[in-house]
């Protein structure tokens, strides 16, 4: 039994009563730490419990992200959602499921094995005992702590598990009320932030009396040092001073950046901390090849802006926010405001879909900020448009270099990949600064360069080694000791640029060595998932059936397991290049093991392509003078429903296999097939994204 | 002072000022909260009504611009007990992952299958290309309208 390791989730809430209570309404009370971000995981998580209980689906009541209730789980985060929240939701379930049956056995005097479940109600030899979740079990079930030891089902008797049931929180938004945007409160003041330019700019003078002009209706002010607040029961006035205020507000201290400054190019010679993982270097023989490719600043630019709530009452803060993680916020909030933690409550409210760490906690703190000044109000915080994307951590820029050695045949015996990129998550917890926080009469120190290890996947260097079967193989990673923008994580980290610069790569080498790409790809491979992706892909995307280089219509083709360790996922993309891009077609296939709702999976890989897409070929964070430019959807374009392809996507069977999370697996694998089909639609080579018309009338010009 | 709509069929008066947004009122004054800001810049769509059966941006629309004039929201659709086919399409589909921009879509949607009953799919595109979806979900929501409209979605 002490061999048993438990997931992350149960290591840190051990007792089973954190996950599950019975309600006297025949509903199961599902507690998680996991949040939903568009991604549709609370579906998948009450599937598993209602699998491992065998209650109907419609039973589970999920409650998600909340400190006064829910366990902690850390961020929702990385695509791992449901390997270590649904691991824990089995195992927790299971367990529960037993303990409940092993003392009906000892009432009833039978052996387990006579016992089943039907609906949460309890039979014997398939006869009614008369027992059922609701009236037998008691909290002596629940004072344990979860052992792990209990088997749970095996997948060949799911009946909930893998199956494609609908989402229950897509009702209430396509009818009404359904976002923290939307939360009414008593004693609701609405609040706008003017923003402290950038970290360390000081205020040096504030015309209020403009500003209340421009309101048009009662406002107040809330200052602190260098946080400035406007509060009043108006939203519409609120607004519109906030608009105002910035032309009345006198800044010093504020940096002047440049264009040049927001290029991933930048980073080279700037100062980081330097790394070297995987396999020393070795003297090789050959032919040296290398090539380097970029991805600017991006943003996650999510539809809506930042909100937060946040009420101050006998000392007790209640917060409710759209982060990805409710206990690290809470945590951050009360250090930040010298609360006890215990006196600070957060709750989840769903937001818009943001794919990492954007405005939300930032938000958050400035609701909380502001309560504490205004007690016995619950203050509103609703972050502007151009606040949204001037204001939020943006994924930092990213170069990646590529080298190989080449044998004899043109194969790599020696693989490098350095990288240059900020940090990709700067979390509060992870030496991020909160923004509100270095406004503040105690600002924040300086952030501190941070990203996750290799444990965790790595950030710049997340999918940095590719699965190939190189003899050796390394990632150099600089990570620039600090950023001209705030940085934090956006889906994938490092995932898109370094799998488009390695699978963009190996189209190069397989073009050098005269090889067809797949099948040069296919030689130096052995992971044999990998391999019946790659084939399924090529086969109906007519793969064999491609065109030569150059004529405008291209056909590109990549693959990646996400992090080496999550998803595996293949995708081609087929594509005409006139002035610009214009998809035409994606091919996609995913292999994530179990997966627990098909449709939910298909939804986030489809959802992962079109985003990719987007990324690759139209986003560029803009950045000058003071800071980031493109503060509006004109200045900061995404795909629209014209421009997007048709989408084809196959999730392999293969239940039997640990579910792989894959939130984020077609990721970087779009991005690199778009890369190879506008190359073989051109004949030339576009290594810096986005793919834009000014990009490829360069290449062409060339 | 007093200004005079006609929202989802039912007679109003709000006493705001002529030039406050149309969002500002339908959320605010009359807790109409399916109606989302998403810019203020009429650049997302989220904030998409009806006025006189045509898609329109609230976020910068001046509210006494419309006096008199009949404005449908989402809640002039369906409710979650008795949902717009057009809602229900959308939840046939699982047609979105975050569901920020679905309001204003389905909004769009519904002049567009009111005017086109039968809309081809390039129709479809033309008609929501003034609505962003940041998630991706582009393609089941071009075929929760195709569905709604094989379904026969009535006005």
């Amino acid at each position: 039994m002490s061999d048993v390791v438990l997931p992350l989730s149960l290591q840190t809430n051990r007792r089973l009563d954190k996950w599950l209570r019975f309600q006297p309404d025949r509903t199961v009370r599902l507690a998680v730490g996991k949040v939903e971000i568009g991604q549709g995981v609370l579906i998948a998580l009450s599937q598993i419990a209602a699998e491992e209980l065998d209650v109907a689906l419609d039973r589970i009541d999920i409650l998600a992200g909340d400190t006064a209730e829910a366990p902690d789980e850390g961020s929702t985060s990385s695509s791992l959602s449901i390997t270590v929240s649904g691991a824990s939701v089995r195992l927790a379930s299971a367990e529960l499921r037993a303990r409940v049956l092993g003392r009906l056995a000892q009432r009833l005097n039978c052996a387990p094995a006579e016992l089943s479940v039907e609906d949460g109600v309890f039979l014997q030899n398939g006869n009614p005992t008369g027992h059922d979740y609701w009236s037998f079990s008691s909290a002596e079930d629940f004072a344990a702590d979860i052992t792990g030891t209990v088997a749970p089902k095996k997948p060949s008797s799911y009946r909930v598990v893998g199956k494609p049931v609908p989402r229950r929180d897509l009702l209430p938004k396509v009818t009404g009320a359904a976002f923290i945007h939307d939360i009414v409160r008593p004693d609701l003041l609405h609040a706008r932030v003017v923003r402290q330019p950038s970290r360390s700019a000081v205020l040096t003078a504030l015309d209020t009396a403009a500003i209340e002009k421009a309101a048009g209706a009662p406002i107040r002010f809330v200052r602190l040092a260098n946080f400035v607040a406007i509060v009043g029961a108006d939203e519409t006035a609120v607004q519109r001073a906030a608009v105002a205020a910035p032309a009345h507000a006198t800044w010093t201290g504020v940096p002047t950046l440049t264009p040049a400054m927001g290029e991933a190019g930048y980073f080279r010679g700037q100062p980081s901390d330097d790394r070297h993982i995987g396999d020393p270097v070795a003297p090789a023989s050959g032919e040296v090849v290398s090539q380097t490719y970029s991805r600017p600043y991006v943003a996650h630019a999510a539809l809506a802006p930042s909100c937060g709530l946040a009420e101050f009452r006998n000392g007790r803060l209640e917060v409710w926010s759209h982060t990805q993680g409710v206990y690290p916020l809470r945590n951050s909030v009360a250090d930040i405001l010298g609360l006890p933690r215990e006196q600070v409550i957060v709750h989840h409210a769903h937001g818009a879909g943001c794919y990492g760490h954007n405005g939300a906690d930032d938000a958050a703190l400035d609701a909380a900020i502001i309560a504490q000044q205004i007690p016995g109000q619950c203050i509103r915080v609703q972050w502007r448009r151009e606040e949204e994307f001037g204001f939020e951590p943006v994924s930092t820029a990213h170069m990646t270099k590529v080298s190989a050695v080449l044998d004899a045949n043109r194969k790599p015996v020696d693989w490098t990949v350095e990288v240059w990129a900020g940090s990709h998550v700067q979390r509060p917890v992870f030496g991020g600064n909160m923004l509100a926080h270095e406004a503040l009469p105690n600002p924040a120190p300086p952030p501190k360069a941070n990203d996750p290890t290799e444990a965790n996947g790595g950030g710049g260097t997340r999918n940095g080694i590719p699965l190939y079967d190189f003899p050796a193989k390394r990632v150099i990673h600089h990570l620039a000791l600090e950023t001209v923008v705030r940085t934090s994580s956006l889906r994938g980290l490092g995932a898109l640029p370094n799998v488009y610069a390695i699978e963009c790569f190996m189209d190069e080498l397989a073009e050098r060595a005269g090889v067809d790409p797949v099948a040069y790809r296919l030689s130096l491979l052995s992971d044999q998932r990998a391999r019946r992706l790659i084939e399924d892909v090529a086969a109906r995307c007519q793969w064999s059936k491609r065109g030569p280089a150059g004529t405008g219509r291209g056909l590109g083709l990549a693959w990646a397991q996400y992090k080496n360790r999550a998803a595996y996922a293949c995708v081609a993309v087929e594509l005409d290049v006139d002035y610009e891009v214009k998809l035409r077609r994606v091919w996609c296939a995913a292999d994530a093991g179990l997966v627990i709702n098909p449709d939910g999976a298909r939804n986030q890989l489809d959802g992962g392509i079109i985003h990719a897409a987007s990324m690759t070929l139209k986003e560029k964070v803009q950045i000058d003078g003071a800071g980031i430019t493109s503060l509006d959807w004109d200045s900061y374009p995404i795909m629209r429903f014209s421009e997007v392809p048709e989408i084809d996507t196959v999730i392999m069977h293969n239940p039997d296999m640990p579910t792989l999370g894959m939130g984020e697996a077609t990721f970087g694998p779009t991005a690199a097939a778009i890369g190879n089909a506008v190359a073989h639609a051109l004949g030339v080579r576009i290594r810096d994204m986005p793919l834009t018309r000014e990009r490829i009338a360069q290449a062409l010009v060339r | 002072m007093a200004i005079d709509l006609v929202v989802n069929g039912q007679r109003v008066s709000v006493a705001v000022e002529p030039t406050t947004p149309l969002l500002d009122v339908l959320r605010n004054h009359l807790d109409l909260k399916g109606t989302r800001y998403g810019c203020g810049l009429e650049q997302c769509g989220t904030c998409m009504v009806l006025i006189d059966g045509v898609p329109e941006y609230s976020c910068a629309r001046e509210v006494g611009t419309v006096g008199g004039r009949a404005i449908t929201t989402i809640e002039g659709l369906g409710t979650p007990d008795r949902p717009h086919p057009l809602q229900q399409a959308f939840i046939d589909e699982q047609a979105g992952q975050c569901g920020y921009c679905l309001s204003g879509i389905i909004v769009t949607a519904k002049a567009l299958l009111d005017r086109n009953p039968s809309p081809s799919r390039t129709q479809i595109i033309e008609a929501l290309d003034n609505h962003l979806c940041r998630c991706g979900t582009h393609t089941r929501i071009i075929a929760a309208v195709e569905r709604a409209a094989k379904a026969g979605a009535p006005a």
